[in-house]
């Protein structure tokens, strides 16, 4: 337990933990202490001198080692010669702290004063202009006039774009150190940093290409100024014209909270489109940080080769035709269909739509699948982590083992907030095939080949350890031993070269090993599961099941098939073969985009996306969480939820269509470990630390940024199943064959289809690529980044080439989503293509 | 009885050779007075190039919600303003304007002025809705109009060098 300490900030009692800085202190009662460079997500550095306070400290009798009394039996206070900048300085006991008299007022005037002979005061123009901290300071602390003059005014660039997402403005900089420092301390991508000294100092990017960071668009919700700004908000709107609803980010399982910032457009004939996407403060998932993927990949939603109308099979023509017509083929052909029904969702569905898609389904004794390549949902519903869990809480004591994960790529937060626990002290155990970017951050790395994951698992569990890595003295003995002593044990399993049935044993290991060394039905105590998509995790609570890893006789044997916000055709042509074989079967097809999938349906519904309706998300912590309708939706168009039940009602069964809420009610009536939730319930909010404030003039955004303050709900963390663990059976799986084998791993950005219509994004997604080691490249005759054609299941690829060291020898890195088919480890042969160096 | 008649006939005639108080609308138009807040008009530099910077400062003051701006980024190819911003739309319902001349007051660059135009009238609501093109003045003497190909690094501040007021 820290100690207390009391101390009197402009009048007021504060006792706050010894260490804490004044402008924390103040802040917690709220006193505002003006800063620019200080954040209190980051160490402070004292730069900007705009947080000068007065500090007396009592007078302590050298002889007695007492404190000197006043005539009245108070203290006597000393105060300072000059003033203490309130963002370095720690509290300590008895101290005065003023923050209001002259002196300081005059001082706070000088540095604003300062701060702004090179400010270009181009707010009209200026993107941040209305939500931007040196205006607001300004305008509190500022003195109203300068003395110095307009001409002398130094002239930089003005539009630099540090990479193809922010743009920086010279001018404009403070020259603060957060953006600097947010990429150092927090995200460690060094990518960014300062050149030259004085007046002459600027950012400059020293990555290729520039800005290399999943996480720069928190630079520019941090910068004081607006130095930073966005490619994609550049000159979208003024920050007050903004109207904000609360969302979930529907691209990855972390679930980070954020605001769409809508507008009416001329541009889009006057529809209201989102302008923005800032993160929304849920310090329990995203603190106050969106990757982004996040930021910028919302544009799928409003792209116009959205699906606006159903269409049918008329003549081997998909032609538009009416909802009344679509719903009742489909009603009248599912009916027929009964057990022969399949319906396949995603993970990309809310809630709603999974229950109601497994209520239709079951209604006709059908069978509900989940489309995913990863198992293991109905694990971290029984080993999970328990309410309570923060992994901001983290550190010592507490063991996290990422298996099988590359978290940079496939979940950025989780990285962020695990490299952060280590760095507090957590032990980090990081499993995986090949080099990870956590792995700098660990305690202990495990190296297994690509098929071993689960035994590797396993082998912790008895403790026989018989791998180590070059250059990590620590073994799987000491790795498992860290674990299963420490008090509290974190598992997050991924799916980097694995496919369903590698993963289903990785799985079960995870499980075993939890359920082994007892940690488990405790915060802070459990299995995540590292999804390919936002809501697996509530997919498998509503009770979706994924197809055998085969999927082939499943698809066979259906009379109908339901697929909803899923592309399997798409993903794999080798599906497709399987399934032209069946011409009876009827395809229905509903989603935003007319798909591979949907090109081969008989009947295609529109849906709308998450945008533009209500839902709930539950996480990969099992968190559920709400988000809300921020644009109009598209015409003619319905939620998926609305769809299913409407179908259902033709096939005279009663589902809600209507009201989310209504649906989600069931949901808490039906499945056991959401009893007792409700919509109201996932809309409540607590107090969070640190206040960013709210409205367009919150009074915090200085403090700590434009993220918005959470008034729409932080979500409620599931209860873990009361059902004992049954023992899990671990299915041993090896990979069979000998020669090149491909593997898939996640990247971040991909050409799946709510990534790839976001043209800003392009640059980053880049060119379908297979990653060898140099070694198999020059036994293959490839050259870096020169074309080869691959054969993979049957079927010929394109790819560029990339050698890459940590790839391990014998195998190929095969992105997913992005262009060539990959479920799980299989035999590649790479063939080098013409030599032409790209 | 015939006095009183016989005064009246005399005003009657005297005020036949008075100068009329009224004119002879619309052929002939009053001025207005200095002050007067007309019709608005976004205004251009002498070369052309348009004052407007799509600040949306105007909308903001507005008490009535009649502006609607919308900005864009200028290129040394397609240049509207000096600097990066232009308006790409630049909207005023003159049904709601109530011409209290906020914008005015709030323009950073003076590009909207309360002109001298009182003839406000239309058969439509949509009418009233007075685009970019309706309120930007012609362009005057040398200049050229927008959007104009200029010299790289000619116009790259954002907002004309700041100066007190003249006048």
């Amino acid at each position: 337990m820290t100690k207390l300490v009391s101390l009197t900030i402009d009048g007021k009692q504060v006792t706050v933990p010894e260490g804490t800085l004044f402008v924390d202190a103040a802040k917690r009662v709220g006193i505002d202490i003006p800063v620019f460079c200080y954040h209190p997500k980051m160490e402070p550095v004292g730069m900007c001198r705009m947080c000068l306070v007065d500090v007396g400290r009592p007078m302590i009798d050298r002889a007695t080692g007492q404190p000197v009394m006043d005539e009245n039996g108070a203290p006597k206070i000393q105060f300072g010669a000059k003033l203490d900048t309130a963002c370095t300085t720690p509290v300590s006991e008895g101290m005065v702290v003023i923050g209001a008299s002259d002196k300081v007022k005059a001082a706070r005037k000088d540095i604003v004063e300062f701060i702004l002979t090179s400010h270009p005061l181009d707010c009209p123009v200026c993107d941040k202009g209305g939500e931007c901290p040196l205006q607001n300071l300004t305008m509190a602390y500022g003195p109203g006039e300068t003395r110095f003059l307009y001409d002398d005014k130094l002239h930089l660039a003005k539009q630099v774009p540090l990479g193809e997402l922010i743009y920086l403005d010279r001018e404009r900089c403070i020259q603060c150190g957060r953006c600097v420092r947010f990429q150092d301390e927090i995200v460690d991508d060094p990518v960014i940093g300062f050149f030259n000294r004085g007046r002459s100092l600027e950012i400059v990017t020293h990555s290729d290409p520039g800005f290399d960071s999943v996480f720069s668009g928190n630079t520019t919700d941090i910068c004081p100024v607006g130095a930073l700004t966005t490619a994609d908000f550049r000159f979208g709107a003024r920050p007050w014209e903004l109207k904000s609803t609360s969302s979930i980010c529907s691209q990855c399982p972390v679930g980070c909270n954020i605001t769409f910032n809508v507008r009416r457009e001329a541009a889009s004939g006057g529809k209201t489109v989102i302008k923005r996407v800032m993160p929304r403060q849920n310090e329990t998932v995203n603190e106050i940080w969106i990757c982004d993927k996040g930021r910028f990949g919302y544009h799928y939603t409003e792209s116009d080769d959205r699906l606006t109308t159903p269409l049918i099979r008329k003549n081997g023509e998909l032609t538009p035709a009416s909802w009344d017509e679509a719903l009742g083929l489909v009603a009248s052909r599912f009916s027929a269909a009964g057990e022969g029904l399949l319906t396949l969702g995603s993970g990309r569905l809310s809630n709603e739509d999974l229950f109601n898609l497994r209520q239709l389904t079951e209604g006709v004794k059908g069978k509900a699948a989940l489309y995913t390549h990863m198992a293991g949902g109905d694990l971290t519903a029984q080993v999970g982590v328990a309410p309570g869990t923060d992994f901001g809480e983290m550190g010592k004591g507490t063991a996290i083992l990422v298996a099988a994960s590359d978290l940079y790529e496939e979940a950025p937060i989780w990285f962020l907030r695990i490299k952060q626990a280590a760095e507090r002290g957590a032990t980090l155990i990081v499993a995986n095939a090949r080099p990870t970017k956590l792995e700098a951050y660990a305690s202990h790395v495990i190296r297994y080949r690509y098929g071993a994951e689960a035994e590797t698992i396993a082998a912790m569990t008895v403790d026989r350890g018989p791998t180590t890595v070059a250059g990590h003295p620590s073994s799987v003995a000491d790795a498992s031993k860290a674990f299963a002593e420490a008090e509290n044990a974190v598992i997050l399993f991924g799916s980097d070269g694995l496919g369903l049935e590698g993963s289903q044993a990785l799985s079960a290991a995870c499980a075993n090993l939890l359920v082994a060394t007892r940690h488990v039905g405790r915060a802070n105590n459990g299995l995540v599961g590292v999804w390919s998509r936002a809501n697996d995790q509530g997919a498998w609570d509503m009770g979706l099941r994924p197809l055998t890893v085969d999927r082939r006789p499943e698809l066979q044997s259906a009379k109908a098939i339901y697929v909803v916000a899923a592309d399997p055709f798409g993903d794999d042509p080798g599906l497709l073969a399987t399934f032209n074989l069946q011409p009876a079967t009827f395809l229905v097809v509903q989603d935003l985009f007319l798909t591979e999938t949907a090109r081969r349906a008989d009947v295609v519904l529109p849906a709308q996306a998450f945008t533009e309706r209500e839902g709930a998300y539950t996480s990969g912590e099992r968190r559920v969480q709400r988000f809300y309708p921020a644009a109009p939706a598209r015409p003619d168009t319905w939620p998926d939820f609305a769809i299913t039940a409407q179908i259902a009602q033709k096939m005279g069964s009663i589902l809600e269509g209507r009201v989310p809420a209504a649906v989600f009610t069931q949901i808490a009536a039906t499945v056991a470990a959401y009893a007792g939730l409700s919509y109201r319930k996932l809309a409540e909010t607590n107090d969070q630390w640190p206040s960013v404030g709210s409205g367009v003039r919150r009074k915090g955004l200085y403090f700590s940024g434009t993220a918005y303050e959470n008034k729409q709900g932080v979500g409620i963390h599931l209860p873990l199943s009361p059902t004992p663990l049954p023992p899990v059976n671990m299915q041993s799986f090896h990979l069979q064959g000998e020669g090149l084998l491909a593997v898939p791993v996640t990247c971040l950005y991909d050409r799946g289809q709510t990534v790839y219509p976001s043209a800003l994004l392009h640059q980053r997604i880049g060119e379908v690529w297979v990653a060898l080691h140099p070694a198999d490249a020059e036994r293959l005759g490839v050259v870096a980044n020169s074309r080869v054609s691959l054969t993979l299941g049957g079927a010929e690829f394109d790819a560029t080439a990339r050698l890459d060291e940590s790839v391990p020898q014998g195998v190929a890195l095969i992105p997913r989503s992005m262009g060539i088919p990959i479920n799980g480890p299989e035999a590649v042969e790479i063939r080098a293509g013409e030599r032409v160096v790209l | 009885m015939l006095k009183e008649l016989g005064r009246g006939m005399w005003t009657t005639l005297r005020s036949m050779f008075e100068k009329p108080v009224t004119i002879e609308y619309p052929e002939v138009k009053r001025p207005v007075r200095a002050r007067f807040k007309g019709r608005h008009e976004l205004k251009r530099y002498d070369n052309g190039l348009e004052k407007c910077i799509g600040c949306s400062l105007c909308a903001a003051a507005c008490p009535a919600d009649a502006i609607f701006v919308e900005a864009a980024e200028n290129t040394d190819e397609v240049r509207f303003s000096p600097g990066e911003r232009y308006a790409s739309t630049y909207e005023i319902n003159m049904l709601r304007c109530i011409f209290c001349g906020y914008c005015e007051d709030a323009c950073p660059t003076e590009a909207i002025v309360l002109g001298d135009n009182y003839e406000l009238s239309f058969t439509d609501r949509r009418q009233a809705i007075y685009p970019k093109e309706m309120l930007l003045e012609p362009v005057r003497g040398e200049g050229k109009t927008t959007p104009q190909k200029t010299e790289p690094g000619e116009f790259i501040r954002s907002i004309p060098l700041m100066e007190n007021p003249k006048d």
